[in-house]
């Protein structure tokens, strides 16, 4: 079974490390994330920039753009993808197309920081 | 750095969050500046002997609290009858003591902060120059330089601006959604003097004055979280974490200014860079062009060149010609110049900015990129006359340290670049 581990922090915190702070902190992670890629066990490993980089796609019909991170609390994480995009506009139309075949709920959108393929063998 | 030098350092960055939360807790402006006037009296005696407190700002509002409300209660003392209204404030103080010093509403006080020196009763230059003072704590002249003003009239400007504040109610209802938005223009103004303030530093207080930046940088996400659909506060935001990007590289060792031609790229942090890129990408989107936008756009296109040779010089151009439109100044057209001397030749760039002398007679950067301009013309003698002025007007020693080095290395080379760098 894959197990997704989706990362919680106050962004405000990491946002103000320093360079070195934060590079050290990487570093530690850089560790447990390499024996896993040993292991064959890893997948996708992403960071994101921070929520005022966020915008949401609402998929109501018909969807609506909404500038910032995706604030309900009615709904509930259920998946997610990474696909690479020249741009916003260009991420929001995968997000229509995606919208159009499952409606209802949201999307949101955020720019990739770093990315590490992963290793995982399945 | 001297004994007093950390305590004002720490003094400065705390204040906003101190005299914020302090208004919070006494509903005046008065009594909140006094209350942090009185902690700073305090820290400046404490300090230096217990040395600096775990959390400065949250020392200062403790500290501030106790000694207004000792203050209120011996004028109680002395008055026997006191206005029911102000004993229930006391009351709410009292109780608001025993919150946890946490800090969690301390960027809804500046924000109230903010929108207070804004009152709609000043005039926006009294506002900015007001909350500079209040929420920045940026003494009189350094916002006078900020304004390209006099001291004296600097002086005036704040005194009056207080006075009316003092006598108007202070709304601590939030604002109605349109009248946030009138305000936050100025707001956001204000936030990028503040950021300005930190960035125009000199090298030897770069790093003293690099959390004005921060602070500017907070503000600026604080009020993107708030109107996240507004593009030129993703603008705003983009701007200063572009330029904040460039601090570590904007300085050698010995605290002399590095032009951004010769400085390392490879230590420009990438991760505002980032995140800079992708709210300017945002804003785009909403095709409501402004200001901030072009500016961030502007550098975006220097923090986008991997070498100084692949800056697009002409779109920067284009980009200023459009910043004229919407703000003119002389100062827009001055860092216009730079660019359409890369594009088109110094002559050019030169002929653009004779026009601006009268206006800019005491502006230091206007005598160094006249002088840069004439002396890659082969000028020498106007342009060592246009140095030398610079030299005398220069703000801090960075400044003019690097006028002369600007000196020895267009003595060095002093061919036209422009023809070379268009493209």
């Amino acid at each position: 079974m894959l197990y997704a581990i989706l990362c919680y922090h106050d962004e405000d915190t990491v946002g103000s490390w320093t360079k070195e702070q934060d590079a050290a902190v990487m570093t530690k992670l850089a560790v447990v994330q390499d024996k896993l890629t040993r292991q064959g066990r890893l997948g996708p490993v992403a960071r994101l920039l921070p929520t005022t980089s966020a915008t949401t796609l609402r998929k109501d019909d018909p969807p609506v753009v909404i500038d910032g991170p995706y604030a309900e609390t009615k709904e509930q994480l259920l998946g997610f993808y990474v696909v690479d995009c020249k741009n916003l506009d260009e991420a929001l139309d995968v997000a229509r197309d995606l919208g159009a075949a499952n409606p209802g709920g949201a999307y949101e959108i955020r720019p990739v920081g770093v990315l590490n393929p992963g290793s995982v063998l399945v | 750095m001297t004994d007093t030098a950390w305590i004002d350092a720490a003094l400065t960055s705390a204040r906003p969050q101190a005299v914020g939360a302090l208004l919070r807790y006494f509903r005046n402006l008065d009594t909140a500046e006094e209350a942090f006037q009185n902690a700073c009296l305090r820290a400046l005696k404490s300090w230096p002997q217990n040395g600096p407190p775990r959390d400065p700002a949250a020392w200062l509002i403790m500290v501030g609290r106790n000694v207004a409300i000792d203050d209120i209660r011996r004028s109680r003392k002395q008055q026997p009858l006191p206005e029911d209204e102000a004993i229930s404030d006391l009351d709410d103080a009292e109780e608001a003591l025993a919150e946890r010093l946490d800090g969690s509403h301390y960027r809804d006080d500046i924000l109230r902060l903010l929108f207070i020196c804004c009152h709609p009763d000043l005039p926006a230059t009294q506002q900015i120059a007001l909350a500079l003072r209040i929420v920045s704590g940026l003494t009189v002249k350094q916002i006078a330089r900020a304004f390209l003003v006099g001291d004296a009239a600097m002086e005036q400007r704040i005194t009056r601006a207080k006075a009316r504040v003092a006598n108007a109610d202070v709304p601590f209802e939030t604002p109605g959604a349109v009248e946030r938005t009138e305000r936050l223009s100025v707001v956001a103004a204000m936030v990028y003097l503040i950021f300005n303030e930190g960035y125009s530093a000199g090298g030897d207080t770069a790093a003293i004055r690099a959390p004005l930046c921060e602070e500017a940088i907070r503000l600026a996400r604080l009020l993107l979280r708030l109107f996240q659909g507004e593009p030129e506060i993703m603008g705003l935001t983009a701007l200063l974490l572009l330029q904040h990007a460039r601090a570590a590289a904007r300085f050698d060792a010995a605290g002399a200014l590095v032009l951004l031609d010769d400085q390392d790229r490879a230590s420009w942090n990438q991760k505002m860079i980032a995140e800079g890129l992708a709210l300017i990408d945002k804003a785009m989107r909403h095709r409501r062009s402004g200001p901030y936008q072009v500016q961030a756009a502007i550098a975006a296109l220097h923090a986008r060149a991997a070498k100084p040779e692949d800056t697009d010089w002409t779109q920067i151009d284009l980009l200023y010609g459009a910043l004229e439109i919407m703000q003119p100044s002389p100062v827009v057209t001055l860092n216009r110049a730079v660019a359409v001397s890369k594009v088109r030749g110094p002559e050019a760039a030169l002929e653009m900015i004779e026009p601006l002398g009268e206006r800019l007679s005491n502006y230091f950067h206007f005598f160094g990129v006249r002088g840069a301009f004439l002396m890659q013309l082969g000028r020498n003698d106007e342009a060592r006359v246009a140095f030398d002025r610079a030299i005398a007007l220069a703000n801090t020693s960075a400044e003019a340290a690097h006028i002369r080095m600007h000196l020895d290395r267009l003595m060095r080379d002093s061919q036209p670049r422009g023809a070379k760098a268009g493209k």
